[in-house]
């Protein structure tokens, strides 16, 4: 197997890195909570929405996927936790590997170990902020009380409301989803996300439909709670300064390859430009 | 001046018609005609009839008042109102399952929902006084078989429309939740069920009514209630008796939608 790896290391070598770009540091550190082999999706009589892609992701890291619209951000980032079936290649997160999609065993395993952040958020809008965040438990072993505040173990209901003051929502419980603003929303689904108190955090485009100063907000957010309770981060971004403000490294997808894969510190505005750019 | 350059065509007045739907018109307007000459009253006939009905009118005042036959007559309706209202609740909660049995996208019986929605459509479109019927026939006279046409009715009626607002529920926080692991019945009571409470206490309110309306009338099959002294009524001559009970359908229904309105308005 790792003789197997270390010659696909070698193919992703020349296919991820386009010769006229310059060369950026690769895969870095031991340890990966993600690691990707030879990974393809495609849809049948469709293009390939991606190919080759080879990753390591370790653990504690914050990493920001970036790319335009159609360059297959969404759909690696729900392949990697087994929401979508691969199509080809070899998938290793949180120590449990499958190759397109994951056993219904091993899907339970790993939804334990995530949290997920929407872009719409994905609150039930007309229950409480803290119904909402309880929820988070659902899907957790003995988790059919979390359907709703009212039926939650106290313990959890304390838990959630210790979340919601990570997020400085404490004082929002009692609010129902529907009443708060875009940017609050989103941190009852970070909130939503941490009471599973995930190893992984991945979130998709979180920012997209915030303004700009709320859309920092949220990633100042995002980033802080993820150094302080040791949480992998991986999120999908289209805004460079949120990718190079808020993350440990930066994958970059163009055309459904990855076009660079780059600790943040050495990644500069002109090559996040080609990203975007023919 | 005329202008030389070419002006676009008018649309014209109507759409166009296809010589299908031209022809499908056509034979539903001959329908008609050939119908009306066969059932519809004719302008003597509803001449003939109307001295007859006011003579019935005038039979039927004043209403009766009689302390005996008011008391009876109370405690009739107070069934009338148990059927309705034990049929009803009984019917929506045995609707809750079956329409998410039955809704498209969220079922877990995957194709075999369909059998569940031809037994909804099954429960909808018999008549209820044809249940009623069925009912009376098998659990004997009174208003257990009353009760019964109500719950069966009020399937075919809230199994619908609750199963057509749970497939209109918003998808996203059904997403959020099935992608932390959350099963379908944690789904149903999390997502799903929040989101289309308003829709669902609306079609049950609206089902609360309709079994009111119906349980006035099934007593005419012998399924308890007030239609049995109704039925009573016009069986005797007793037309006073008959006035009275009328109007105290009148007043039930009257109360009946204006607390299901208020009921209605306070839960949107």
């Amino acid at each position: 197997m790792d003789a197997a790896f270390q010659d696909a290391l070698k193919q992703a070598a020349t296919i991820n890195v386009p010769t006229a770009h310059p060369r950026l540091p690769g895969p870095f550190g031991a340890e990966p909570i993600i690691r990707t082999r030879s990974l393809g999706k495609s849809y049948p009589k469709g293009p390939a929405v991606f190919a080759g892609v080879h990753l390591d992701i370790r653990a504690d890291q914050r990493v920001a996927l970036i790319g335009s619209n159609g360059a297959g951000k969404s759909t690696l980032l729900k392949c990697l936790i087994g929401l979508l079936p691969s199509s080809e290649g070899e998938i290793m997160t949180l120590g449990e590997s499958f190759h397109a999609a994951p056993t219904a065993a091993q899907l339970q395993r790993l939804r334990r170990q995530i949290g997920f952040v929407f872009q719409n958020h994905g609150l039930v809008s007309r229950q409480s902020v803290l119904t909402n965040v309880i929820q988070g438990k659902l899907g957790l072993p003995g988790s059919w009380r979390a359907w709703h505040q009212s039926l939650a173990d106290q313990a959890w209901r304390e838990e959630a409301m210790q979340v919601l003051a990570e997020v400085r929502l404490a004082d929002k419980a009692r609010a129902r989803a529907d009443e708060l603003s875009g940017g609050q929303a989103q941190r009852v689904a970070i909130a939503r996300a941490l009471i599973r108190k995930p190893r992984l955090l991945i979130a998709d485009e979180p920012a997209a439909s915030l303004d700009p100063a709320v859309g920092r907000d949220i990633m100042q957010i995002f980033s802080d709670l993820a150094r302080e309770h040791g949480i992998t981060l991986v999120y999908t971004t289209h805004d460079m300064q949120h990718a190079l403000d808020y993350s440990d490294r930066i994958i970059a997808l163009k055309a459904g390859k990855v076009f660079f894969d780059a600790p943040t510190g050495d990644v500069s505005l002109r090559d996040m430009d080609g990203v975007f750019h023919a | 001046m005329v202008s030389s350059m070419h002006s676009p065509s008018l649309p014209a007045r109507l759409p166009s018609i296809s010589p299908i739907s031209f022809t499908l018109l056509v034979v539903v307007a001959a329908a008609f005609l050939a119908s009306i000459g066969q059932v519809a009253p004719s302008p003597e006939r509803l001449a003939a009839g109307a001295p007859r009905m006011a003579e019935l009118v005038g039979r039927m005042m004043p209403p009766n008042t009689d302390p005996a036959f008011m008391q009876r007559m109370f405690w009739r309706i107070v069934e009338t109102f148990q059927i309705a209202l034990v049929g009803t609740v009984f019917g929506v909660i045995i609707s809750l399952p079956t329409a998410w049995f039955a809704a498209r996208g969220i079922s877990p019986l995957g194709p075999f929902r369909h059998l569940v929605k031809a037994i909804i459509s099954l429960f909808r479109t018999v008549p209820d006084l044809v249940w009623a019927l069925l009912f009376v026939s098998t659990l004997g006279l009174g208003a257990v078989a009353g009760t019964m046409t109500i719950v069966v009715d009020t399937i075919g009626f809230c199994g619908r429309f609750f199963a057509e607002s749970m497939e209109e529920a918003d998808k996203k926080p059904q997403e959020a939740l099935q992608a932390i692991g959350a099963n379908r019945v944690a789904v149903l009571c999390g997502a799903i069920l929040p989101d289309v409470m308003p829709s669902l206490i609306n079609s049950s309110l609206f089902a609360l009514e309709k079994a009111v309306r119906a349980s006035v009338v099934l007593g005419l099959v012998g399924a308890g209630g007030i239609g049995q002294e109704l039925k009573v009524a016009f069986d005797l001559f007793q037309y006073r008796n008959a006035s009275a009970i009328i109007l105290a359908i009148f007043a039930i229904v009257l109360v009946m939608e204006f607390f299901t309105d208020r009921l209605r308005a306070k839960f949107q």
